[in-house]
């Protein structure tokens, strides 16, 4: 390792590295703005920088921009010495010749990188006494507040939406000191992960407009490490909590999942968590009017326990909801009385799912890992709108083998701008076969649509030239079989191939067939990966439970075992037709219900218990990985709607069932959860358990400069009432406790002296852009199965051939609409789409429509009629169904539907 | 006095035809590379000739194109070469005669400069004001393709070179050759970060040379007479002759082809025909806005490399523009750096902020609203915006006319403060 020497003192460091990410990742200060470890070098805004000497009598030394300067042995430089600080102090002066000095009224104050670095470089009094140029701003979209007079220029926006993210809808516009960051013209962004550029602009031009509805400072807010509840990827977040809401998410860094950023839904779709819709308060069914009338905590713990005492209780879990609280309803209800929700194909699907990760040969990245694949297959999934973070590690896999290119060059991979001109449009190989063009398919070698049958079928076909010990495939088309081979030719020719599938596509065929290509790439010398998307955060958690189909509980409600039904947390009307919820509903005796939040299953229940959402609940979640993380809440849940595992204790004490008579904590019920489920062994890793202390303190959910807690109530009460505690976790609800680094696996804020930005995380990692200090959050449950492991399923399926009467429908995902509760939230319900149904054009055409607007579909044996819209490369004879989306009633997927001019 | 750049060159006269270009011994240059010399010959022969850059950073021609990775170890695919045609610095008009009067000189230099380099694709990039020139280089080029020295195969070599003009939109920073390499890409023209050079990875990330125009125009000359001929057409030994320019109060304005290192005072003196009556000279900014001013002291300053950086500025394009008299020192300087902060391309901050800052400073000055203080800060960023401290070098060149007007017209400026208003101003 080289060695450097920074103002006399010398230190080693990484190779390959250029000098500010050597230097940060000393812990030495040097101020930055253009770098951003994840996007690394250009030396545009010369704030790094730091003076050469040549030798040790070399007592002038020369300027240097260190994020440009690679790190050699000896390299001896100064940030201490009068020429550079004055330097730096001079280029903080220079962007502030523009900037507003609005500090006060801006949305990043307290937590501005600007801000900070001009305290860093000590630049205090104002030379320049003219005008300051101003700009106009856009509106961007309901996520996306723009404010271009702050602007200084660093190209971190740009670089980001257009480099690293791939957007095209935003660029810099106009030259010297008028240049412009934002669209060509007003207009919502496009790209969904937009958000980030709230934490990569190092000022306040981009700010979150759903935090700028309910404003507060970084210091005022109450924070809670927490995980994304909005798919299966479980990215680390941050919530924040002021007066009882929920103001904002961050993204919370960790190197094995998402790394700095998240997708829009993610940080933007946890406003309904504020919704008006929220259940506060127990609701008991009047039996005389049908009403749900409001009742009282105390009430309907006496309720409910007197009918789960009844040996006839069963539950539906929730994978939306924890292990914890999905544990509990199992232990209330027994096993062989727990249940899903799930009708019996998608159980199946999620079964088969779990069943690869767990029993096959082949291991799944993390989320993170994902980005050092060198060729990847994906199988009908769309994953920007099932799993957007997944959608950009694969962004970022294409750019691997042009880096390489780079490096030929002598290149090194931080000089950004340069590796960036070396690959020029170069891509790696991404094939895509799915039944229709996804957004990804713009940087797709090729995407091949047909139906899901037709993917699954090309998917064996791979893994069949592969290693012909997987089932070869009959009548493939001409163009099919080129496919075909240019696909295994390609994953052949891998180092490291991925095959990314999972349940999106809702065919288990086509889980079958992406699994027969990842095992046919197993082994040798290659470092072969298989990512499968779930559904929702804790799909993965519930299938692991080894849980029950819907279809078997209402066996037991037909049969008369069961009259009580206890669900947590699932509109059972989401995920199956209503029809067959309706008549589950008219069978059962009692129907009580835990939710966060009301629709068509609370409606129907004869008890509504009120649960703390992800951001009032501490829990456990395993992501699509089988990656068990923890979230905790970030405020105390109001006395009547606690988190659901502690609802159903106390419910289950009230009934006197002994076995949760000792369960009181939440580290009460990990432990006990690893005892009854051993496949959960681990869970009381991915975090630190509620015992933990530093330096024999708490660590507080609250900066230490959190204001006014003592005026709060002052109107009411002039002493303060006693702040809350929090027997389940480590944290205080206060600022009071330790106020060094916290544990780096359950950080609730980041901050560090000097640093009061997103950009402090450079102070909670080994080296900058690297693991944290003591590891990052979360443990892995499942590794591969080794060689005794799954081998090739041999179920091919026929081919999809077209029938007018008979169309099959597919589903289509929107990252926006097609997730349950972020559609509750405010900025996300702008952007969901209108309801409709797709073809292609050619069968709009053959049927004649003659420029109708709508057309008929027969579900669940009933008429809708949906507006209709063409896309050109949905196969013939398919209707592209939008899954979730308001407005649109569940169908089953894959199946046959009948469709209609409406006239 | 030997003028092989323009010789053949008469003014108002048009362009040289393919015709005339050949029966005055032009494409011989080509033939003889093509059948007698091998790339490295050529690179060795231009290198020993001692031709230095003539778009103003005077590094040895030879010894950039072999910084071009040839023979087994170089990466296949496309190596290009680029005729740095974005003539914008202020008062520099040389390149335009070369361009206008002989285009088969600069192609026939391009041919032998890629012949060199192992070049596939040229271009010829012009400044977006340009447009007679670029008209003339098409025609030109058509000629060259129907007569066989471009294309497949030239001349039965084996050897194949395409080649075409690009016409720029007018931005100051195109003739940075890196940021001319942005713009040629259809990117935004800012500058890259040096390495990778552009004879790694230039035009789309491949292999590729940025010369000058002048500096590709004396290519067959060289070729057909020699290096030491060359060398021995300077007046001090640097090689060459070179187009010198005089702008301002003089005389006779113009263009003139002399040996490299005629003193400052024998190009204003004799060619330009010394100042025009009632004007005196007060300094000159020896070879375009970007140079330190040069006054009384340095007249017999042998315009050469060396010479003009010892006596403080730089030869930079050749051409003088003239401070006289009657002329405002600070508002000339005032104009220039209002130039230099429009043209800055907005990519690093001190270019970016600091030169609309000095021009806001040299204004208040020139309307009387100077303080004493402001030349601290002129100064100031005459320092902080040198070389290394900006992303390239158009604020260090933007900084050398301040810098020595600072140095020299100190008093002019402190006459301002003092009075409250330009004294040239009635």
């Amino acid at each position: 390792m080289p060695k450097i020497i920074v103002d006399g003192i010398e230190y080693e460091v990484e190779e390959n590295k250029n000098l500010l990410e050597a230097c940060l990742s000393l812990g030495l200060d040097l101020p930055y703005f253009c770098w951003h470890p994840a996007m690394h070098s250009v030396g545009s805004c010369r704030q790094c920088a730091v003076t050469m000497y040549k030798d040790e009598n070399d007592k002038h030394g020369k300027l240097t921009m260190a994020c440009m300067q690679p790190v050699s042995d000896g390299l001896r430089i100064s940030i201490k010495d009068e020429q550079s600080a004055k330097f730096r102090e001079h280029v903080i002066e220079w962007l502030m010749t523009n900037h507003p000095h609005d500090c006060p009224v801006c949305d990043e104050g307290g937590e501005c990188h600007l801000q900070d670095m001009t305290v860093m470089a000590g630049h205090t009094y104002r030379n320049h006494r003219y005008k300051k140029r101003t700009h106009n701003n856009q509106y961007l979209g309901p996520f996306i507040n723009h404010e271009m007079n702050r602007c200084i220029q660093c190209y971190r926006c740009v670089r980001f939406y257009r480099d690293y993210a791939d957007g095209h809808d935003f660029d810099v516009f106009a030259s010297k000191n008028h240049v412009y960051f934002g669209r060509s013209e007003e207009g919502t962004l496009e790209n969904e992960f937009s958000g980030n550029l709230v934490e990569v602009c190092p000022t306040g031009v981009f700010t979150d407009k759903t935090l700028k509805q309910h404003y507060t400072r970084k210091w005022d807010l109450t924070n809670a490490p927490s995980i994304c509840h909005n798919c299966s990827a479980g990215c680390n977040i941050i919530t924040g909590e002021r007066y009882g809401t929920v103001r904002r998410v961050l993204s919370r860094y960790n190197s094995k999942v998402n790394g700095y950023f998240l997708c829009d839904r993610g940080r933007f779709g946890y406003e309904w968590v504020n919704s008006d819709k929220r259940i506060t308060q127990p609701l008991i069914k009047n039996a005389q009017n049908g009403h749900q009338e409001k009742s009282t905590k105390e009430e309907i713990i006496k309720k409910v326990s007197e009918l789960i005492s009844s040996p006839k209780v069963i539950g539906i879990g929730s994978a939306q909801n924890s292990l914890e609280a999905n544990f509990s309803l199992r232990k209330l209800v027994g096993k062989e009385n727990f249940f899903n929700g799930l009708s019996e194909s998608n159980n199946k699907l999620q079964q088969t799912i779990l069943n690869i990760l767990t029993n096959g040969k082949v291991r799944t990245p993390s989320l993170k890992e994902v980005e050092d694949f060198d060729s990847v297959f994906i199988l009908g999934e769309d994953v920007t709108n099932t799993a957007p973070m997944l959608a950009l590690a694969l962004r970022q896999s294409v750019k691997l083998k042009p880096k390489a290119i780079a490096d030929g060059l002598k290149i090194p991979v931080w000089n950004d701008a340069a590796v960036r001109e070396a690959a020029q449009d170069e891509k790696g190989p991404l094939y895509i076969a799915a039944v229709t063009r996804t957004k990804l398919s713009n940087i797709a070698k090729e995407t091949f649509t047909t139906a899901p049958a037709g993917i699954a079928r090309i998917g064996f076909a791979v893994a069949n030239i592969i290693n012909n010990d997987s089932p070869a495939v009959n009548n493939l088309s001409d163009q099919e079989k080129e496919f075909v081979s240019f696909v295994a030719d390609n994953l052949k020719s891998a180092k490291k191939p991925l095959i990314v599938s999972g349940f999106g596509a809702e065919s288990e065929d086509v889980i079958h067939a992406a699994y027969n290509i990842a095992l046919a790439l197993h082994g040798g010398n290659k470092e072969a990966g298989i990512t499968l998307t779930f559904p929702e955060v804790n799909s993965a958690g519930l299938a692991m439970m080894e849980v029950k189909s819907l279809d078997d509980a209402i066996e037991k409600i037909e049969s008369g075992k069961a009259e009580t039904l206890v669900i947590i947390e699932n509109n059972l009307y989401r995920n199956n037709p209503k029809e067959k919820i309706d008549a589950l509903f008219e069978k059962v005796k009692n129907i009580i219900v835990f939710s966060t939040i009301e629709n068509d299953t609370t409606l129907k229940a004869d008890y509504v218990i009120p649960i703390g959402s992800f951001a009032e609940s501490d829990g456990t979640v395993v992501n699509n990985e089988g990656r068990a993380q923890r979230f905790y809440q970030c405020k105390l849940p109001d006395g009547e709607i606690p988190e659901s595992w502690r609802y159903v204790s106390e419910i289950s004490k009230s009934a006197q069932i002994d076995y949760f008579a000792s369960l009181n904590t939440f580290d009460d019920f990990i432990n006990s959860l690893i005892k009854e489920l051993p496949q959960f062994g681990g869970i009381q890793n991915a975090a630190p358990p509620s015992g933990y202390r530093k330096v024999g303190q708490k660590i507080p959910r609250e900066p230490h400069r959190f204001s006014g807690r003592t005026s709060i109530n002052a109107a009411e009460n002039v002493s303060e009432p006693k702040p809350p505690e929090d027997p389940d976790s480590p944290f205080t609800f206060t600022m009071e406790g330790y106020h060094g680094e916290p544990p780096t696996t359950a950080v609730p804020f980041y901050w560090s002296p000097g640093w009061n930005s997103v950009q402090s995380i450079n102070k909670y990692q080994i080296e900058v852009g690297g693991e944290l200090h003591d590891g990052d959050p979360g443990v892995r449950l499942i590794e591969v199965n080794g060689e005794n492991g799954l081998s090739f399923f041999t179920e091919i399926p026929e081919k999809f051939e077209y029938d007018k009467n008979k169309w099959l429908i597919v589903p289509l995902y929107h990252i926006y609409g097609s997730e349950e509760k972020s559609n509750e939230s405010k900025a996300i319900k702008e952007r969901i789409p209108e309801p409709y149904v797709a073809l292609c054009k050619k069968d709009y055409e053959e049927f004649d429509l003659n420029g109708e607007k709508k057309i008929k579909l027969h579900i669940n044996k009933k008429e809708f009629a949906f507006p209709v819209k063409t896309i050109d490369d949905l196969p013939s004879g398919i209707i592209g169904y939008p899954s979730g989306i308001p407005g649109m009633p569940f169908t089953e997927m894959n199946t046959f539907t009948k469709v209609e001019k409406l006239h | 006095m030997e003028r092989p750049l323009t010789e053949h060159i008469k003014a108002g006269k048009g362009p040289l035809s393919i015709e005339e270009y050949e029966k005055s011994g032009g494409y011989a240059a080509v033939k003889k590379i093509l059948k007698d010399m091998n790339p490295k010959e050529v690179q060795k022969l231009v290198k020993d000739s001692d031709l230095k850059g003539r778009g103003g950073a005077g590094f040895s021609t030879g010894m950039k194109w072999s910084f071009v990775p040839m023979g087994d170890g170089a990466p296949p695919g496309d190596v290009y070469l680029v005729a740095n045609g974005d003539e914008m610095e202020p008062g520099t008009f040389k390149d335009r005669v070369l361009l206008e009067g002989n285009p088969h000189q600069l192609i026939e230099g391009m041919i032998i400069t890629g012949y060199a380099i192992g070049a596939t694709k040229a271009y010829i990039f012009l400044r977006w004001a340009y447009k007679t020139a670029a008209k003339i280089t098409v025609k030109a080029i058509k000629e060259a393709y129907e007569a066989g020295y471009l294309g497949k195969n030239i001349q039965n070599s084996g050897y194949s070179l395409e080649l075409s003009v690009h016409t720029s939109v007018g931005r100051y920073i195109c003739g940075e050759e890196t940021a001319l390499l942005n713009s040629l890409e259809g990117k935004r023209a800012t500058p890259r970060a040096k390495p990778p050079f552009p004879q790694v990875s230039g035009l789309f990330g491949r292999p590729t040379i940025v010369n000058n125009i002048e500096t590709l125009s004396n290519i067959p000359h060289i070729i057909n007479k020699g290096a030491q001929w060359f060398k021995d057409l300077s007046a001090t030994g640097e090689g060459g002759t070179k187009l010198y320019g005089v702008s301002g109060r003089v005389k006779k304005p113009a263009i003139w082809e002399l040996p490299l290192g005629t003193s400052m005072r024998e190009i204003i003196e004799e060619h330009a025909g010394g100042m025009s009556d009632g004007y005196k000279f007060r300094g000159a900014l020896p070879g375009g806005a970007s140079t330190d001013f040069l006054i009384e002291d340095h007249m017999d300053v042998a315009m050469d490399y060396k010479h003009t950086m010892e006596a403080g500025s730089r030869l930079g394009t050749g051409t003088l523009i003239i401070l006289d008299d009657k002329t405002c020192p600070v508002g000339m300087v005032h104009n220039l750096e209002h130039f230099f902060a429009q043209e800055s391309c907005g990519w690093c901050t001190p270019c970016r902020e600091g030169l609309p800052w000095t021009e806001k400073i040299l204004n208040s000055i020139e309307e009387g609203e100077g303080q004493m203080s402001d030349l601290d800060l002129l100064e100031f960023h005459t320092t902080a915006l040198g070389p290394g401290n900006t992303f390239c070098a158009l604020a260090p060149g933007a900084m050398e006319p301040l810098q020595s007007a600072l140095k020299y017209f100190r008093d002019d400026f402190v006459q301002h403060i003092n009075d409250k208003k330009c004294p040239w101003r009635s």
